[in-house]
């Protein structure tokens, strides 16, 4: 949008704590003159009812669709300056990047806010207010849920009541999963010592009558295409269906048991020792006996944590399995009341009201608990077992003689794609990798960073069949605050897939999973953007006809947004889009742009900053900073009061992944002295919300670098690094220390130029 | 003057702004309800806005704050008032009124940034957010990026002659020391209860020997002295005043798994001593840090975090239960018995710090409905929707990411009782 279109108005505060530091004279100058405002005032609190009033009053009188305010961050005043869609308004953090921290009276501070004038009101030439995303067709309000045990059936059942239709397909004929042949589960109420039925027959007769379920047994997903709302999901029973249209989905496909031949160790092999699976099910016949030779146990040891916190096997911890142990023990207790019970443990873990559970056993004279490290399992000519535990507290080796084992093995996630499934009784084999070679990916390969698992949705997405995956394959969110992130936009993993689990959670986190299904199809239905970005009506316009198929936004897109033509011509799906802007960061053709967030306005605001020259010497040193995260940490130093160099700028991004190599570009070319891009930590415990936009900056520092050889410069010109929101020293002193560094090495030669 | 009474009608009222509150919150308006969110602090962001970092990422809880914050800003579906506090709820399931006050803030939302007039003030208050590790002045705001981001007058020195005289220095006059307060009824389909948990008072353990020393803290208290907007800006210091710390000991299960306190385990304090004890490391690597404790519960994909603390050399893991806290001259000394062996084991430290647990909040405020809670105070979870629901922390001794987890499934109830209503 060319810039004399637009009706600016420039608003700053002018109380005493700005006018005794600002020349406002030359800020008026300013802005009426080479920021071209139609309306420059100040006003004692612009940002008080009478100050809202005043400009609403302007923008009626004067037809301003542009507002540049200047006093604090809009987080401070997050519910003011609302004069509908079309007026674009800006709020300046003005104290805080200038006023708070800079001299007053001084030269370098008034040039500072001269420049923040320019820069915001250039913005303003460059974006306008962004409208809803329209889709082509009708988008789907159903809900497809994958797994039809507690957690899948909970997320239909929770959708359906929500008034949403669902798809529930599960792969065997019959629902419920494992708990449909356990039936008890531990106690959620007082007094929280019982064993309690896992109600999961009223729980399958519930879905069963819900006329808004539709249950598909023996089915699998062959391939989801499309996008969310939008979805074509194949579903196939011996013959493939027709593709019913989903809105979003939801995963809830379980756990498998470890490969208990894997624990030779612990005696697995050895007729009398059995995992608790089979147990469970020995329970659920009601025989509960001694393999050998089917005769009532007389002690029965528990092994914990068989392959389990164990670095050889599953390092992780299934925490479940010391509950159920108990439960089994328990259970044959009741049966047997003569029967010992041994738990050899490395720490028995009962979190919250579930210690009165463990209580409860510890209470019963006929359990013995040892903690220790199993060294051997012997078997003994009667059939009876040995085994040697090390490491007790009593600092001795001890054995324990029982007449069963019970193997507590833990939880692998079924998008795990290894040989980790027993084949014991009547359990399922994995689902089969891949069933059939199948051009799943529109004609282009996934990816090689494709994630390497199961097939079970089979997306046709370019960036893999499936959802990624965390450590040891659970596709979990990787964030404490939002666990149901995802990084394929509308669809959930619920229940023991996503971490291991008992009933009690998968049962709310089913419910968790429902929501957000809901959720999605009823914003996206609204042309909004999802979380992180929520209510965001952007959405980046491709201006595909000077595209060069390099596929660099494909590849980046975090959230597997983009799909290919044959050529590499990326294909935009609007309501798989988190609106991060990685994709505009890493196209170098710069054809990807948001109407209020693009290259261009980057580019003015960069143009906007008066550079001084070399002899003043009063060095410029840019700074791309996430809004999230290293801003809020800079303004929280600003209210503290501390100081900073002037000679700084920040542009705030919205993710430093959307930070595009023609800005570093311009910022040298116009004669910027140093750029810093500051954004969150990457690597294994990221804090990018964005997945990895800050991990793609300094990736994207190779191009940079490259740029800055062929200049000549110094390479120190251009530096990444990373602020948490609540590290305010860190940002001060990484903008100082940089300062120095810019001081040091002297001025960009191309500044005169 | 400010109306008195104000009426309101919503799909969804939510009690409590913490992480819990904020959760059910954001995430029911964005599936379309209309909610009203109370907070009885001047500020949202609950226990969670006073950690340093969270396990096992160690990550500033802000983060994620600000990210629920700029759901909420400028958010036309959720109304927020701060502290409120419910008085009656009337009605049924479906169609509840729900009578609130609104606790004058003596700020108005337009006034300025006091940071820099506020250092004038001659009043300061014990600061209860850092758990009374220092005072602050009567005129605050708990940190800079607190939500929302204008300034409190504490209540208490209203009425103070010297504040009130001070107060008439106002640059802007954004105070008011005549606000009244606000009441507000609320037309509800549901209400989510979500007041989270209050530490363990430390104070009934005696022989921990709390309150006797101050380098004996809580953990809560080490959260604010790792912090950076916490009374320290984040120095892990003595709070004798020695600034060296050479060794510190974790007292687990301090009155947790234990009949004469709090029966069940909180769940969560392992692993926040083992968080603790990295703040210590990072801060002082040549500590010598003890965590005594009877079982070490970190389940699912946390036990990679209490493996990697379980291999560095300066974490000693100790099993047995603490029996008593003595003090010296000299240290303090942390006596843990062994129960099989029947012997005891002494460890001189500079700082114990006990994990107290969390009590749900409801133990001591319940709900005033008729509601089905256990002898500990945790409201009993139902599958199914239902009118009124307990969230998070006051329904089992979630951490956060499994409170956030219930927290959106709240959400869902909320949506299927506005679809009844």
């Amino acid at each position: 949008m060319a810039k004399h279109e637009i009706k600016l108005g420039i608003y700053c505060s002018a109380d005493e704590e700005i006018t005794s530091a600002l020349d406002m004279e030359a800020l008026e100058k300013v802005a009426l003159g080479e920021s071209k405002a139609i309306v420059w005032k100040t006003h004692k609190k612009i940002t008080s009812p009478e100050g809202e009033a005043l400009i609403k009053k302007d923008i009626e009188e004067h037809g301003l669709d542009r507002i540049v305010v200047l006093d604090r961050s809009q987080r401070a005043n997050p519910d003011m300056f609302n004069f509908g869609d079309n007026i674009f308004v800006e709020q300046v953090p003005f104290r805080e990047l200038v006023v708070w921290t800079h001299e007053p009276n001084d030269e370098d501070t008034q040039m500072l806010a001269e420049d923040y004038l320019r820069m915001f009101a250039a913005k303003m030439g460059s974006v306008k207010p962004a409208e809803a995303a329209e889709y082509e067709g009708d988008m789907s309000r159903k809900i497809l849920v994958i797994g039809g045990g507690v957690s899948g059936l909970r997320t239909a059942l929770q959708s359906a009541k929500c008034g949403f239709e669902v798809e529930l397909v599960e792969k065997e004929d019959h629902l419920g999963g494992h708990a449909a042949r356990w039936k008890t589960t531990f106690p959620t109420k007082e007094p929280y010592t019982k064993i309690v039925d896992n109600n999961i027959d009223e729980l399958i007769g519930e879905v069963d009558a819900h006329d808004k379920i539709n249950v598909h047994l023996s089915t699998k997903v062959k391939r989801i295409s499309g996008a969310p709302g939008f979805f074509q999901a194949t579903l196939k029973n011996g013959t493939v269906a027709e593709p019913i249209q989903i809105g979003s989905i939801v995963q809830a496909t379980g756990w498998k048991p470890y490969n208990a031949k894997k624990l030779g160790h612990l005696g697995y092999g050895v007729k009398n020792v059995i995992t608790n699976i089979q147990m469970e099910d020995m329970i659920a016949k009601d025989a509960i006996v001694r393999p050998s030779d089917n005769k009532a146990p007389e002690s029965i040891a528990f092994i914990q944590c068989a392959g389990s916190r164990d670095k050889e096997h599953l390092p992780y911890c299934s925490a479940v399995c010391c509950r159920v142990s108990l439960k089994h023990a328990m259970l044959v207790r009741e049966k047997y009341p003569d029967t010992k019970i041994f738990v050899i443990y490395k720490d028995i873990r009962s979190p919250g009201q579930y210690e009165l559970f463990y209580q409860n056993a510890q209470n019963d004279p006929a359990f013995f608990f040892t903690k220790g490290e199993v060294a051997e399992v012997k078997e003994l000519a009667n059939g009876g077992l040995i085994i040697d535990v090390d490491e007790t507290l009593l600092g001795e080796a001890i054995s324990i003689e029982a007449d069963m084992l019970v193997l507590a093995t833990g939880m692998v996630p079924t998008t795990l794609v290894e040989d980790t499934v027993m084949d014991v009784g009547e359990e399922t084999p994995a689902d089969a990798p891949v069933e059939e070679e199948e051009d799943l990916n529109d004609g282009k390969k996934a990816s090689s960073s494709a994630e390497v698992g199961a097939r079970i949705l089979n997306l046709t997405y370019r960036q893999g069949s499936d959802l990624p995956t965390l450590k040891y394959g659970f596709p979990d969110s990787h964030f404490i605050c939002f666990p149901y992130e995802t990084r394929r936009t509308a669809i959930f993993a619920a229940g023991t897939v996503r971490a291991p689990m008992d009933i009690a959670q998968a049962t709310t986190d089913a419910n968790g999973a429902a929501l957000k299904a809901v959720q999605a199809i009823n914003m996206l239905d609204k042309g909004m953007g999802l979380h992180p970005r929520s209510r965001d009506l952007s959405f980046p316009d491709f201006f595909l006809q000077r595209c060069t198929q390099c596929k660099r936004c494909t590849e980046d897109c975090p959230f597997g947004a983009l799909d290919e033509d044959e050529k590499g011509t990326p294909k935009p799906n609007t309501t798989r889009c988190r609106r991060c802007g990685t994709c505009m960061g890493a196209c170098p053709e710069r054809i990807i742009n948001f109407d209020n967030f693009s290259v261009p306005m980057g580019n003015a605001m960069i143009k906007a900053i008066e550079v001084p020259e070399e002899l003043e010497e009063k060095p410029r040193i840019i700074a791309f900073m996430c809004e999230n995260d290293a801003l809020p940490a800079l303004e929280a130093a600003a209210a503290k009061r501390l100081k900073f160099n002037p000679w700084v700028r920040i542009i705030p991004v919205r993710c430093l992944g959307s930070v595009n190599l023609v800005w570093i570009t311009n910022c040298l070319d116009n004669g910027m002295d140093g750029i810093m891009m500051l954004g969150c930590k990457h690597g294994d415990d990221y804090q990018c919300h964005f997945v990895k936009g800050s991990e793609l900056a300094q990736y994207r520092m190779g191009n940079a670098q490259e740029k800055l050889q062929q200049m000549a410069l110094e390479e120190e010109r251009v530096i990444v690094d990373s602020i948490a929101i609540d590290e305010w020293e860190k940002a001060i002193k990484v903008i100082e220390d940089y300062s120095e560094v810019i001081e040091e090495i002297g001025a960009n030669p191309f500044k005169d130029f | 003057m400010p109306e008195s009474e104000v009426s309101l009608n919503t799909d969804l009222l939510v009690v409590g702004g913490g992480i819990a509150g904020i959760t059910t919150a954001v995430e029911s308006s964005e599936a379309g309800l209309d909610v009203v969110l109370i907070e009885k602090e001047p500020y949202l962001g609950g226990r969670v806005s006073r950690f340093h970092h969270y396990f096992p990422k160690l990550c500033p809880p802000a983060c994620g704050l600000e990210i629920n914050y700029k759901r909420l800003r400028g958010n036309p579906s959720v109304k927020i008032y701060t502290l409120s506090e419910v008085q009656s709820i009337e009605g049924k399931e479906g169609d509840y009124t729900v009578t609130i006050t609104v606790k004058p803030r003596y700020v108005h939302p337009w006034a300025m940034d006091y940071t820099e007039w506020a250092k004038s003030c001659p009043v300061e208050i014990e600061d209860d957010f850092n758990y009374g590790l220092n005072n602050k002045k009567a005129v605050y705001r708990n940190y800079e990026n607190a939500f929302p981001q204008t300034f409190v007058v504490d209540e208490s020195v209203v009425d103070n002659p010297d504040f009130r005289e001070w107060v008439k220095s106002c640059p802007d006059g954004g105070i008011d020391l005549e606000m009244k307060p606000l009441t507000i009824k609320v037309k509800t389909a549901s209400i989510a209860w979500a007041t989270g948990w209050q530490p363990y008072d430390a104070n009934k353990l005696d022989i921990l020997s709390y309150g006797k020393h101050p380098d004996i803290i809580t953990n809560v208290m080490m959260e604010r002295l790792a912090a950076e907007n916490g009374p320290t800006a984040g120095k892990i210091t003595l709070p004798s005043g020695k600034d060296k710390v050479g060794s510190v000991a974790f007292v687990q299960c301090a009155g947790s798994r234990d009949e004469n306190h709090l029966p069940f385990c909180s769940g969560v304090c392992c692993l926040a001593s083992l968080k603790q004890a990295s703040y210590v490391l990072e801060q002082y690597p040549e500590a010598d840090v003890h965590m005594f404790y009877i079982d070490v519960r970190t389940p699912g994909r946390l036990e990679d975090f209490y493996q990697e603390r379980e291999e560095n050399p300066k974490i000693n893991m100790h099993r047995g239960k603490v029996a008593r806290v003595d003090i010296e001259e000299d240290g303090l000394i942390v006596t843990a018995e062994n129960t099989l062996t029947a012997t005891l084991e002494k460890v001189k430290v500079d700082l114990v710090v006990l994990a107290t647990g969390m009590q749900p909040s409801t133990m001591d405020t319940p709900p005033p409905i008729d509601i089905s809670m256990d002898e500990n105070g945790f409201i009993e979870q139902k599958a199914d929707a239902e009118g009124i629901y307990g969230v998070g922390t006051c329904v089992r001794p979630y951490d956060v990411a499994a409170t956030l987890q219930d927290a959106t499934g709240a959400a869902v109830k909320a949506l299927q009782m506005a679809r009844r209503a």
